[in-house]
């Protein structure tokens, strides 16, 4: 199976071409430099993002906390991590790195706030 | 009248960097002034990920990051006032400001540090025609509300503009529920990081239309839809190009402008190039102790270099103090001048006797170039000679100058950085 | 049979059987009759369709009080012009309206045209325009040095000048309502029927029953008329699109610059405005679309061409905003304002376009002396002639403002920076008669969110202050300018729920 990428390590944005069967990266062309080799074998295989959204804060300085995934998490899971997210909201005070959901849609990570709500 | 050694003029990454810097170089007498209610700027509203790699080595949110600097400031003591807006300041360095407390108060500083950020190209500079309906938002204010808030300015989205914060904010928009039709774009390339259109715009099968720009917008109330046509090479709408998308919003990120209003009220002479001040090698503007740094200068691409550049103007401000405001306008001065495809450079004049050893300058190219050359001529000598496989707009660049370079070269007048074919 | 007063709004709605005077339009020369009548013990009430006094014509025009010398000698227009511009600066004083009296220049750009100057002198000469020169080159270079190089003379007008257009509105409305006249807003009248000695208005809000009718509906005002007499008139709503340039432009031009009609076509104007911005413009399209107040591709570039005509230079790269207002053009070109002759008790008021603005002092005196002279109302004896504006602190000095703002801390928080605004003075113009309710009117009554960065700061900001302040207004249904111009359409994460694809993607993701 092929499929073709722009590369994100620079301005180039190289269009790397993966031939690859499940796990196994058959071959990569198109990219300049290692860089892009790397992206690309990660990006079929296991791609990942962090998720990063707001839940609403009670009693606290401002009405919402940025909080983000403390580690990135299967790309497919955005929008279940951000669906879980709906009903989850907490109190301040809230320091930075807290926890505000575990396990978010089931990927075994956590969501944390990344800034701190004193309260109101 | 109060008395500081230095004050600062917002506390964003620019000011908060700026103060520790400061401090940090011994002086002691100091006051960030933010006009919002925390310290932060506008990386509080930066919710995403991908700030500090160069500064921190390591992948922080726009709230983290400002939370170190933030941390910082609060743990060297230095003092600030929060929702305080500053209203002139004068080219004798007095700062007039208000707030709900203290009322208008005047602070006279021995130096100021200019760190207001920049501000959102507003619809109204682009000559968009159409209606004037609720639903137009740069793409900053849409951020702030989705981000800050907590509100969904609309539903189903057309963005103008693809910088940063309107990629940022097409996926911010996609992931909060909305639909995002699509992001045109007036230039043949983005002006964003392309991390940012692969993972704000592929990721979730958003289209980017380079060379198309909005033509119309429709609805007398609430937007109800615009419509897209490409552009010819002279940015002109080409007919027959239409395409109509109903949405409820428009969002346009079509551009900084540094927010230098203050700095006029001061007397301090701008750069038609990138709209911040002129400066020197010390970050000092032609009003001697008048300093700037960060997106106030110019804009920057990312908040790594606006910390460097405002820990440079800290650390300057606070010699400047030290040696007791003495006016040093009789050093000679070399011109730095931006040539072939360079758009600005910052800073424009160089004094090599109280330069640092090493000395960055930092500019734009004008457009997309591959396999070209980053030359630097002193006078008419090349000195300096990089190949790069290619520059875009969207990303600045930086030569590095020594000191015992321009020392070697006798009545260096002009320093020149230029693009040249491979 | 004044019991049934309300000084607000629609608030009282339904107490109110029959007026004795309704008019139809809170638009400038709504206002000014408004103003006028509450002279007088009569129950008066304003009929408007938008949320806010000066939604349609009167909010985007040129913001001049014209001197009156291109008005046809004899005509109202004429007439009502030059008495409208001598009354301003007393009604400007009253009423704390910003108005400066700069003076115009009608520029001639080519001397075989000279001549049109010496009839414009002649035409104002008999309209009794005062102090009015013709001024050669030299002159007119030293009184504006970014003139045209073509320009060889021109007229002056010295009585001429720029007016805040939203303020005069505005304070008209604000002091009539401060002397017993109501306004109903969001009330827009679909039918009117004449039944004996009396009118019913139906209304979006009902039935409302008033002895007298007057239609000062602008773009509208052939609508209504129409309804009721056997002898139309027709409206033709014409467009005028307009620039507008940053402050940094303001001192561009001190005067009002028109030019001089030739055979290349009629030219626009390049003004300064009384809060020192640079306004260019108008363009003049007729259309069918009494709602059609977009700006178009070709409008803007044919302002952008025209105003080098007159002036050298103009930077429209400081350009902050565009937009596009309706005049009123009736077929005759001339004020119509009198009763119907065959339906007694309806007073037009119609075919109120340039110089309306300048006019509508003397409009709402001879409207309200129509209405008085019919109904022989007696004056009142406690009329408040006066009415003070939203506190502007810059001009206080820096004692008094601290004073302000120990007494209301407001003051001190300043919420659009581009324009120095603080909460205290949008808290003023929510909370005084006829009160802002939506971004606009707050724009309207403060500006703030009109300076350069066109309200991308201060608009989150303006609209927390209006979801705590006014009454059933709540972030998510706050508005730009009421109707259906909502600002924000749900909280984040809230279109799980309603868009369809969105729930399909998250249960996607979720396996």
């Amino acid at each position: 199976m092929k499929r073709t990428l722009t590369c994100i390590g620079c301005p180039m944005g190289c269009q790397v071409t993966v031939d690859y069967e499940g796990e196994t990266i058959n071959s990569v062309v198109g990219n300049t430099c290692p860089r892009g080799d790397i992206y690309a074998r990660k990006e079929v295989t296991h791609p990942t993002r962090i998720v990063t959204t707001t839940v609403r804060v009670h009693g606290g300085v401002i009405p919402q906390v940025s909080v983000k995934t403390a580690s990135d998490i299967p790309k497919e899971k955005m929008f279940a991590v951000v669906q879980d997210l709906r009903c989850v909201d907490v109190n301040a005070p809230v320091a930075m790195g807290d926890v505000v959901l575990e396990n978010a849609a089931g990927t075994g990570v956590s969501v944390i706030a990344t800034k701190n709500v004193p309260k109101k | 009248m109060e008395h500081y050694n230095i004050v600062i003029i917002g506390g964003g990454p620019a000011g908060l960097a700026a103060a520790a810097a400061a401090k940090k170089a011994g002086e002691d007498s100091i006051l960030i002034l933010e006009r919002d209610q925390e310290l932060g700027g506008i990386l509080n509203q930066c919710i995403h990920n991908g700030f500090g790699l160069h500064t921190f080595k390591e992948e922080l949110t726009g709230p983290e990051y400002a939370g170190r600097f933030i941390t910082e400031v609060k743990d060297l003591g230095i003092e600030y006032r929060l929702n305080t807006m500053v209203l002139s300041i004068s080219s004798d360095r007095i700062v007039t400001a208000m707030n709900r407390t203290d009322g208008m108060f005047q602070v006279k500083a021995q130096a100021v540090i200019l760190a207001m950020g920049c501000r959102e190209r507003p619809r109204g500079a682009l000559n968009i025609p159409g209606y004037r309906p609720a639903g137009i938002y740069t793409a900053g204010t849409a951020q702030r509300l989705v981000n800050i808030e907590g509100f969904m300015p609309g539903k189903e989205v057309v963005i103008l503009g693809s910088g940063d914060i309107g990629l940022i904010m097409a996926r911010r928009m996609t992931l909060e529920g909305a639909k995002v039709k699509v992001v045109a774009e007036l230039m043949p390339y983005s002006g964003g990081l392309k991390r940012n259109i692969v993972q704000c715009l592929d990721d979730f099968g958003i289209p980017l239309k380079l060379s198309h720009t909005v033509v119309d917008i429709e609805g007398k109330e609430r937007v109800t839809g615009v419509t897209i046509a490409a552009v010819d090479a002279q940015n002109r709408p080409i007919p027959g190009t239409e395409e109509h998308y109903s949405c409820d919003t428009l969002l346009l990120s079509v551009g900084l402008i540094p927010e230098n209003e203050l700095s006029l009220s001061a007397g301090v002479a701008l750069s038609p190039r990138h709209k911040g001040p002129v400066v020197n090698e010390s970050l000092e503007t032609n009003v001697p102790g008048i300093f700037a740094c960060g997106n106030v200068l110019h804009v920057h691409d990312l908040v790594d270099y606006v910390s460097e550049e405002a820990t440079n103007a800290g650390r300057n401000a606070a010699a400047f103090v030290r040696r007791d405001g003495k006016d040093d306008a009789a050093l000679p001065a070399v011109e730095i001048v931006p040539g072939d495809g360079i758009g600005y450079t910052v800073p424009e004049t160089v004094r090599p006797k109280i330069m640092n050893d090493l000395f960055t300058v930092r500019f734009r190219v004008r457009g997309v170039y591959r396999d070209h050359f980053i030359s630097v001529y002193f006078d008419g000598e090349r000195v300096q000679h990089r190949k790069k496989q290619i520059v875009a707009p969207g990303e600045m660049e930086q030569v590095i100058l020594q000191k015992k370079d321009l020392a070697a070269h006798k009545d260096l007048k002009k320093i020149t950085i230029c693009l040249e074919e491979a | 049979m004044c019991g049934a007063f309300s000084f607000f709004d629609a608030a009282g709605k339904g107490e109110v059987n029959m007026y004795d005077v309704v008019i139809i339009g809170a638009g400038v020369s709504g206002s000014a009759i408004a103003r006028e009548l509450s002279r007088y013990d009569a129950n008066v009430c304003v009929l408007e369709k938008a949320e806010d006094v000066c939604c349609g014509t009167s909010k985007a025009n040129s913001a001049i009080i014209h001197a009156g010398y291109d008005c046809e000698p004899g005509s109202l227009m004429a007439k009502l012009n030059v008495e409208g511009n001598a009354m301003m600066t007393e009604l400007a004083r009253d009423l704390d309206v910003p108005f400066e009296r700069i003076g115009s220049l009608v520029v001639c750009t080519d001397e075989a045209a000279r001549g049109g100057l010496e009839e414009l002198l002649e035409k104002g000469k008999k309209n009794g325009v005062p102090d009015l020169r013709i001024i050669e080159r030299d002159e007119l270079v030293k009184m504006e040095p970014n003139i045209s190089d073509e320009a060889v003379a021109a007229l002056y007008a010295p009585s001429a000048g720029i007016v805040c257009p939203f303020t005069l509105n505005i304070a008209l409305a604000e002091n009539a309502n401060v002397n017993g006249v109501e306004f109903r807003f969001n009330t827009e009248v679909f039918a009117i029927r004449k039944m004996g000695d009396h009118f019913e208005l139906e209304t979006g809000n009902g039935t409302i029953e008033s002895k007298c009718v007057v239609n000062a509906a602008g773009v509208y005002a052939d609508v209504f008329h129409n309804m009721l007499s056997s002898h139309p008139i027709h409206i033709t709503p014409r467009k005028g699109e307009y620039y507008l340039l940053d402050k940094s432009a303001g001192a561009h031009v001190h005067h009002t610059i028109f030019m001089l009609p030739t055979k290349m076509g009629k030219g626009i104007l390049v003004s300064p405005t009384v809060h020192g911005n640079l306004l260019v413009g108008p363009t003049a399209t007729d259309q069918e679309d009494r709602e059609g107040n977009n700006t178009t591709r070709e409008g803007l570039a044919d302002v952008a061409a025209k105003s080098a005509l007159t002036v050298k230079n103009v930077p429209l790269r400081s350009v902050i905003t565009s937009f596009a207002g309706l005049r009123a053009h009736e077929d005759h070109h001339e004020f119509i304002i009198r009763e119907v002759p065959d339906c007694e008790g309806f007073i037009d008021v119609a075919g109120i376009e340039s110089p309306g603005l300048s006019s509508c002092p003397a409009i709402g005196k001879m409207a309200a002396d129509i209405v008085e002279k019919k109904y022989g109302f007696a004056k009142k004896e406690h009329f408040i002639a006066t009415r003070k504006g939203v506190l502007n602190p810059a001009k206080l000095s820096m004692e008094e403002r601290n004073e302000l703002i120990r007494k209301s801390p407001a003051y001190g928080n300043i919420i659009c920076r581009c324009e120095t605004i603080s909460e205290g003075e949008i808290l003023d113009a929510i909370h005084r008669p006829l009160g802002a309710k939506s971004l606009d009117g707050i724009k309207r009554r403060t500006r703030a969110g009109m300076g350069r960065c066109q309200a991308g700061f201060c608009s989150p900001r303006v609209m927390e202050i209006l979801a705590r302040e006014v009454p059933g207004v709540t972030m998510e249904n706050v508005t730009k300018a009421g109707g259906a111009s909502k600002l924000i359409v749900g909280i984040d994460k809230d279109a799980y729920d309603t868009m369809p694809e969105n729930a399909e993607r998250a249960a996607k993701s979720a396996d």
